[in-house]
C-alpha cells in the first residue's frame, strides 16, 4: 500500500528519493549569501513546531521522571525530596496497580482481536463488484464517526437494565451489566471494538485493494474457490494490513478512556475493575491528587505501548508477507 | 439451461445484497439509536420493546439540549478550540514539512529525526507536566491552554512532507529561474500542489480535535464556560430524565463527522491509512 499518494503532477522518474529516507543536502550549488538566507529561512520555518514539541512533548516526558523519582515535601516552599525507586516499586506493587494491569489486558482482549476480525470479516464482504456497493462501504466505515462520549452515550441506552433493548430480547443481567464486577469491563471493550472496527475496515479495505490484480486471477485460472483464495491468497497478502490495523488497535485501546468515563465513571460500583492504566493516571491525578503516583503510571503504560509495538514489528518481520 | 443459470445469478446477488444489508445495520444499528432518540421524548426511549421508529419526532430535545443543557456553549467551545487546533497544525505542519522537503539549513537531520520521535510520545506520559506547565502559565481553564499542547504534529509534518517531496524537481527549478523567492514558491507551487495531502491533514487534525477527551475533561472541570462538546455529553448524564437530552447532544457531535465520512470520503481514508507505509 503506498502512504499519501497525492495527484503528483507528472514524470515520477525524476521524483526525489524514497518517501522514508532522510532528509538530505541538496545539490544547488549557489552564492555564500544565498545559502545563509536558506539556513535561516529553514531555520526560522522550523522554529514554531520546534518550541511547540519542546514544551509540551519533551520537556514533559523528561519531567515524568523527575516526577517520579522525586516527591514534593510536605511544607511547599521546600524543594522536593529525592526518594530513588523508592515511590516507583509502592506504586507497581499495589494492588490497585495490579488491579488495573489486568484490567487492561482483559479490556485489550476483548476488544482488539474482535475490532480486527470484524474488519477483516468486512472487508471480505464489501470487496466485491456491486452496484451500489459505495454505499455498504461508507455503512462499515461509519462507526469512526462517533466518539467516546458518543458511544458512552447511546450503548447507556442500548444497554439500559429496566427498559429498551436488553428486556425486550430476554436479557436480564444481576446486577446490571454496567455495574456487574465481571461483566462491565467486558461490556466496555465491546462498545470500544465497535467504535474501532469502522477504522479497522478502512484499513482493511484500503488493503485489499491495492492487491495485485494478477495474483487473483492467476488463482482463479488455476480453479481456486473463492474460499480458497480468501484464505490462501488475500489473507496472507493482506497481512501488512492486519498488522498495522492490529497496532493501532492496540494503542487505541490502551488509550481510551472516555467510553469508561461516559458509561461507569470514577466512582462506579465496578471501579475497581474496570480502572484500566490509562484510566487510573487520571484518577491517581485528579480524584486523588497525586501527580507522582500518575507518572508511575503513565511511564508503566507507555512502556506497555513501546513494547507492544516492537514485538509487533519483530513478528511482522519474521511472518508478513511483504510483496515484491 | 441458460435461464437456470440466469436465475442462478440473480439468487446470487440477492444473497450478496442480503448478507451485505445485514452486516450493514448490526454496525450502523447505535448510530441510527442516536438520531432516532434524539428525537424521541424519555418515555419513548424507555419503553419495551424499544421505539425503532416515530412518525412524530419530538424536536423539543434540541431546544432542551441548546438552551437548559448548556449545547449552544459547548458547541460553539467545540468549534472553536477544533479551528485553533487544525488551523495551527496545519501552518506549523506546512512551514516545517516545506522546510525539510526545499531548504538547506543547519542540523536539518537531527531535527527532523526529533519532530519524528515525538510520535513515540504518548499524550499519557506528558499530561501531568503539561497541566502543571499550563497552571504556571495562568492557563488552566481557559481557550488557550485547551488548544496550547496540539499547536503541532508529527503525524502531519511527516505527512505533508511527503507530500511536498513527490512536487517534481523541476517545478523547484522553474521557479527558481522565475524568481520566485522560497516563500513565493511555497505559497504559489507548493501548497497549491500538495493541496491533497494538506486536506487529509487537516481533516486528520478535525477528526482528533472534534473527538478529543482526556485533556479538556481536566481542563475544562473547573470552568463550565469553556467546556466542550464531547465533555458536555458527560456531564449531562444519561439519568431517567435526561438520556433524550444527551442522546440529542451526542446528535450534534457526531453530524459534522457524518458530513465528512459522506462528502470528504477520500481524503479521510487517505488521512486513515496513511501510516499503513508498505
Amino acid at each position: 500500500m503506498s502512504i499519501t499518494t497525492p495527484d503528483a503532477p507528472a514524470s515520477p522518474k525524476k521524483q526525489r528519493d524514497s518517501r522514508l529516507a532522510l532528509p538530505t543536502k541538496s545539490d544547488h550549488v549557489r552564492g555564500g549569501s544565498y545559502k545563509r538566507r536558506e539556513s535561516a529561512l529553514g531555520l526560522a520555518l522550523v522554529l514554531p513546531a520546534t518550541i511547540f514539541f519542546a514544551v509540551f512533548s519533551f520537556y514533559p516526558f523528561f519531567k515524568n521522571f523527575y516526577e517520579i523519582l522525586y516527591v514534593p515535601s510536605i511544607n511547599i516552599n521546600n524543594p522536593a525530596k529525592f526518594v530513588g525507586l523508592t515511590q516507583f516499586w509502592d506504586t507497581i506493587s499495589s494492588s490497585s496497580f495490579l488491579d488495573s494491569l489486568r484490567s487492561t489486558a482483559i479490556f485489550v482482549v476483548c476488544s482488539v482481536p474482535l475490532g480486527v476480525l470484524g474488519g477483516i470479516f468486512l472487508a471480505v464482504l464489501a470487496h466485491q463488484k456491486l452496484r451500489g456497493i459505495a454505499f455498504f462501504r461508507t455503512a462499515f466505515s461509519s462507526t469512526i464517526v462517533s466518539s467516546a462520549a458518543v458511544a458512552g452515550a447511546v450503548f447507556g441506552v442500548l444497554l439500559n437494565p429496566a427498559d429498551g433493548f436488553l428486556p425486550w430480547l430476554g436479557i436480564h443481567f444481576s446486577p446490571n451489566i454496567l455495574e456487574s464486577p465481571t461483566l462491565a469491563l467486558p461490556a466496555v471493550a465491546l462498545i470500544s471494538s465497535w467504535q474501532f472496527v469502522g477504522l479497522s475496515f478502512i484499513i482493511m479495505i484500503a488493503g485489499m485493494q491495492s492487491l495485485p490484480e494478477e495474483v487473483l486471477e492467476a488463482a482463479s485460472m488455476d480453479g481456486a474457490s473463492s474460499w480458497t483464495k480468501t484464505w490462501r491468497v488475500t489473507m496472507p497478502l493482506l497481512s501488512p494490513s492486519i498488522f498495522f490495523a492490529s497496532v493501532v488497535g492496540v494503542i487505541f485501546s490502551l488509550q481510551s478512556l472516555g467510553v469508561i468515563d461516559v458509561t461507569i465513571g470514577p466512582y462506579g460500583a465496578p471501579y475497581t475493575h474496570t480502572n484500566v492504566l490509562i484510566y487510573a493516571i487520571y484518577n491517581q491525578f485528579v480524584q486523588y491528587n497525586n501527580p507522582g503516583s500518575a507518572a508511575c503510571y503513565a511511564f508503566v503504560l507507555f512502556v506497555i505501548t513501546l513494547i507492544v509495538t516492537l514485538v509487533q514489528f519483530r513478528l511482522v518481520e519474521k511472518r508478513v508477507h511483504y510483496g515484491q | 439451461m441458460a435461464s437456470k443459470h440466469v436465475r442462478r445469478a440473480r439468487v446470487n446477488k440477492v444473497v450478496r445484497y442480503a448478507v451485505l444489508t445485514v452486516f450493514a445495520i448490526i454496525i450502523v444499528f447505535p448510530l441510527y439509536i442516536v438520531f432516532l432518540d434524539a428525537v424521541l421524548s424519555n418515555s419513548q426511549i424507555a419503553t419495551t420493546p424499544p421505539t425503532l421508529f416515530t412518525f412524530h419526532p419530538h424536536w423539543n430535545n434540541f431546544a432542551v439540549a441548546w438552551r437548559v443543557g448548556g449545547v449552544s456553549h459547548y458547541l460553539f467551545n467545540s468549534i472553536l478550540q477544533t479551528s485553533i487546533i487544525v488551523m495551527a497544525q496545519l501552518v506549523t505542519s506546512i512551514l516545517a514539512a516545506f522546510a525539510f522537503a526545499f531548504l538547506d539549513f543547519p542540523f536539518k537531520r537531527t531535527l527532523f529525526v526529533i519532530m519524528i520521535s515525538t510520535l513515540m510520545i504518548p499524550f499519557e506520559v506528558t499530561l501531568v507536566t503539561n497541566v502543571q506547565t499550563v497552571s504556571s502559565l495562568h492557563l488552566f481553564g481557559s481557550t488557550v491552554g485547551l488548544v496550547i499542547p496540539f499547536l503541532a504534529t508529527g503525524t502531519g509534518i511527516f505527512l505533508l512532507r511527503q507530500a511536498f517531496m513527490q512536487i517534481p524537481k523541476e517545478m523547484r527549478e522553474a521557479a527558481v529561474i522565475d524568481g520566485y523567492s522560497n516563500m513565493q514558491f511555497l505559497r504559489r507551487v507548493a501548497v497549491p500542489l500538495a493541496r491533497p495531502g494538506i486536506a487529509a491533514l487537516a481533516v486528520f487534525s478535525f477528526l482528533g480535535a472534534w473527538n478529543q477527551y482526556l485533556w479538556p475533561l481536566i481542563l475544562t472541570d473547573n470552568n463550565v464556560s469553556i467546556r466542550t462538546l464531547q465533555i458536555g455529553i458527560k456531564s449531562i448524564g444519561g439519568g431517567v430524565d435526561s438520556a433524550n437530552v444527551q442522546i440529542a447532544a451526542s446528535a450534534i457531535a457526531v453530524f459534522p463527522l457524518l458530513v465528512i465520512l459522506i462528502f470528504f470520503q477520500k481524503h479521510l481514508v487517505r488521512s486513515l491509512t496513511a501510516g499503513a507505509v508498505k
